[in-house]
């Protein structure tokens, strides 16, 4: 009875990574507002910033967003085995990323700097925005990561049952949409909180 | 129309033939024609609520100083006021009850794209409405912050703010899934034939509307999210004392909530655009013109926010350029109200009362729209910002607008949706209660908004007594409409209604009322040469 | 209704994609090394919008879905830059 219309799936998925990219378009507003009252402040605050980790995070996700890419060529060609191999690496990718996070985060609440902290209190304007700003925006960017790895562990069991094959993919390719967004959102993130100093 | 004829094998969508029998069935339905009609019921409480709280604080302004309660409660009385009618009923409105019920079936569909999706979206709606009412209840009391929630008072009241504005974010949500959910059925599920210019003017307008929501509610939704950060954790970017911006917030919240005010009017705009040929039975006027300005409002509407903060400290470059640019989205509106006027000329019109409360919006959106110009311009409005005028400008808007579509709405498809008819006389005198009393109520208080009564005040001046006492002598009237209204609708079944007892042209009229649960037997089709509305 | 054409996007094309990807970060963290003073953000963000339209074209398949879904996105990207500059003519002329 209910019929299939996977282009109609994949544009509801669509509008949906637009609402997401909106989402995050009113924090980049607030950031260019802000930026351009504290740029000086912005530039000292960003070297307590790891931009080792930072990079080390890119390349991770770059990677698992190629991965799951992949994954799809996989399931296409017929080979669930490949791809549910393809979207591990991917998980294993975003779990590393967590990982970096949680050391980066971690550090930065041990010394006692983060939003409210005593220590936040004692610095200029500027440098309390940008903080705010980093963990407001990596913060919310994290919770997008841990939803999407939610939806690609699903994904992936699907895979291996067989019910996402050769001839019915659209879940992985929207559940691949969603990935892709993470990264493309850390895309504009790295270079506006890590590379300005 | 005989009995043999309404009589079909496939039973209509108001009998269970599923799982669950009673009320668990309507709970459990994904159909739309019943998840717009659980719409109507959760609004029509809601609103009820919301109006009652509206006559407590006429009561409380029939005279100046304190009469039954203190400025605290008033305070949080205009607050949940707005919360409710804004985030709960107009908002949501017209697009969630006859979105739902009539659009899938208007552009010849069984459904809408994702139906189980739209019953979540329901869910959410009740959520969130939920969360919104429990600020009234716990925490540190009602909130007092008006609906805007205006940084940096939002961030420094005790009072129970994140409540309010968690249950505004995920009504927001629920408004963004409904608007993803409409999009895709539009691009689609059109039937065979039915190009986008074959679509008729109302799901036009919800089109219109869906982006609207799709890509203005998501702003609004991080900024609701940064306000409760603000109020955990500090996190100030509204906070001039941490070196943020409270004028930001304003930007922020109008970016969505200026769009928010044609997510409310564009489907009303349809539904007009839909009776007026049905009652004149005329051919629309214009028909392209109607369809691409709803698309023109909702574009220009999107960059006209920052009207609402002429007197915020903002630019004067930015004050101009929005000036200049809400002059230009009265434009399409305009384009609007002339082909509607175009259409009844020389046609055979005649007065049910769902064309009677089309003739009372077009007659109380052109007050609303043109004092809204005046508020549009600069000068005018550092005048009259923040008085009862404006006040009375938007209740023009919202409900002389969008609650009177409303009812003209419920007055068209309800022999649709329950296959039944109602008793016109009785209509008719509803809407003579409701438009004399609305004017009564709001017209008022463009007057002393001019004379210098301010909005949100408890207390007034004496010379302002006479103007309050009449709004609420209007707000009785308003409500007797209402309850006359609800009796005419919902007291006693009515005759059976025909499959189309106004001579409408669209699919909806073509099926048997009330519609089976797939709406058609025979999937319909366009042809070549056939257009939406083929009257004569 | 116009059907989908399957298009297999060979796993080469990918692995050359991520290369691109790699190689503009690699560009944008050795760009911060010199000092472009107010050019700085203006480069920085021209990289990142080179690799969205990368990640967009290649990764989301846009190159291949029917020119709807990029008058989409299109449409979003302009109008979220349009809101931008709006709010700049507040802040940049107070």
């Amino acid at each position: 009875m209910e019929h299939r219309d996977d282009i109609g799936a994949k544009l509801g998925m669509w509008v949906f990574i637009f609402t997401e990219i909106l989402l995050f378009g009113g924090l980049f507003l607030v950031y260019a507002i802000m930026r351009s009252a504290y740029s000086t402040e912005f530039h000292q605050a960003a070297h307590h910033l790891n931009a080792f980790i930072g990079s080390i995070n890119t390349v991770v996700l770059l990677l698992s967003s190629a991965t799951v890419a992949m994954s799809i060529t996989a399931v296409q060609k017929g080979n669930n085995k490949l791809a549910v191999i393809l979207l591990f690496i991917t998980l294993l990718c975003a779990a590393v990323f967590m990982v970096n996070k949680y050391f980066e985060w971690g550090h930065k609440i041990h010394i006692g700097l983060y939003p409210g902290s005593d220590l936040m209190l004692t610095l200029s304007h500027g440098q309390v925005m940008f903080f705010s700003l980093y963990f407001f925006m990596t913060g919310l960017h994290m919770f997008h990561l841990v939803v999407g790895g939610i939806i690609l562990t699903i994904v992936m069991l699907k895979v291996q049952r067989g019910t996402i094959n050769a001839g019915h993919y659209v879940l992985l390719e929207n559940g691949g949409l969603y990935w892709h967004l993470v990264d493309l959102i850390w895309i504009f993130l790295f270079p506006l909180l890590y590379l300005i100093t | 129309m005989t009995e043999a004829k309404t009589h079909h094998p496939e039973p209509s969508y108001l009998v269970d033939t599923g799982k669950y029998k009673g009320l668990m069935a309507w709970l459990t339905s994904t159909d739309h024609k019943r998840i717009g009609l659980m719409y109507m019921y959760a609004m029509m409480i809601f609103f009820s609520v919301g109006g009652l709280l509206g006559i407590l604080m006429r009561i409380e302004l029939f005279y100046p100083g304190q009469q039954i309660y203190g400025p605290q409660v008033y305070n949080g009385l205009f607050t949940i006021h707005g919360i409710i009618m804004i985030f709960t009923v107009v908002i949501p409105g017209l697009a969630a009850v006859f979105g739902n019920f009539s659009m899938p079936i208007m552009i010849g569909a069984k459904d809408v794209a994702f139906p189980r999706l739209n019953l979540f979206s329901f869910y959410l709606y009740v959520l969130g409405a939920a969360i919104a009412l429990s600020s009234q209840f716990m925490g540190n009391g009602p909130p007092d912050t008006g609906w805007t929630f205006y940084a940096p008072y939002s961030i420094q009241t005790h009072t129970n703010v994140v409540a309010a504005v968690f249950g505004a974010f995920v009504l927001g949500f629920s408004s963004i899934l409904t608007g993803l959910n409409f999009i895709v059925t539009m691009h689609r599920m059109r039937a065979p034939g039915m190009t986008f210019f074959k679509m008729p003017l109302f799901p036009w307008s919800l089109y219109a509307t869906a982006w609207i929501q799709v890509l203005a509610t998501p702003i609004v939704g991080i900024t609701l999210l940064m306000v409760i950060a603000e109020r955990w954790l500090r996190i100030g970017f509204f906070d001039p004392s941490l070196g943020g911006d409270p004028v930001l917030y304003q930007h922020l919240f109008w970016i969505y909530s200026h769009p928010a005010v044609y997510i409310m009017i564009l489907p009303a705009m349809g539904v007009i655009t839909e009776i007026i040929p049905t009652f004149a039975q005329k051919r629309i006027f214009g028909y392209k013109a109607i369809a691409i300005s709803s698309l023109a409002i909702a574009l220009v509407g999107y960059f006209v926010w920052a009207h609402h903060m002429y007197t915020s400290g903002m630019s004067t470059t930015a004050r101009w350029v929005f000036s200049l640019l809400t002059f230009l989205v009265a434009v399409p509106s305009a384009i609007k109200v002339f082909n509607w006027v175009a259409t009844m000329y020389k046609g055979s019109i005649s007065m049910r009362p769902p064309f009677l409360f089309a003739l009372g919006f077009i007659f109380l959106f052109m007050i609303g729209g043109m004092t809204g110009l005046s508020l549009g311009a600069l000068a005018t409005n550092v005048h009259v910002h923040d008085t009862a005028y404006v006040v009375a400008h938007f209740h023009y808007i919202v409900f002389g607008g969008v609650g009177f579509a409303f009812f003209a709405a419920i007055y068209y498809w309800y022999p649709k949706m329950y296959g039944r008819m109602y008793n016109f006389k009785m209509a008719n005198w509803s809407f003579v209660f409701l438009f004399t009393g609305f004017n009564l109520l709001y017209f008022p208080q463009f007057i002393i908004g001019i004379m210098g009564m301010p909005r949100r005040y408890f207390d007034y001046l004496p010379q302002f007594t006479l103007g309050q006492q009449l709004s609420f002598f209007g707000a009785i009237l308003l409500a007797i409409g209402f309850i006359i209204m609800l009796i005419t609708l919902f007291s006693k079944k009515g005759a059976k209604a025909p499959d189309n007892p106004w001579g409408g042209r669209t699919f909806e009229w073509r099926i048997p009322s009330p519609p089976p649960l797939e709406n058609f037997e025979v999937m319909p089709e366009m042809g070549e040469n056939e257009e939406p509305y083929d009257y004569k | 209704m116009e059907t989908e054409t399957v298009h297999i996007t060979p796993y080469r094309a990918h692995a050359w994609v991520l290369i691109t990807l790699l190689a503009l970060t690699f560009l944008t963290i050795t760009v911060t090394w010199i000092d472009l003073s107010a050019l700085t953000v203006l480069v920085a963000m021209l990289i990142a919008s080179v690799k969205a339209y990368i990640v967009l074209t290649y990764f989301m398949h846009l190159k291949f879905e029917s020119s709807l879904f990029r008058v989409f996105v299109i449409m979003v990207l302009a109008i979220y830059v349009l809101v931008i500059l709006f709010t700049l003519s507040d802040y940049l002329f107070r």
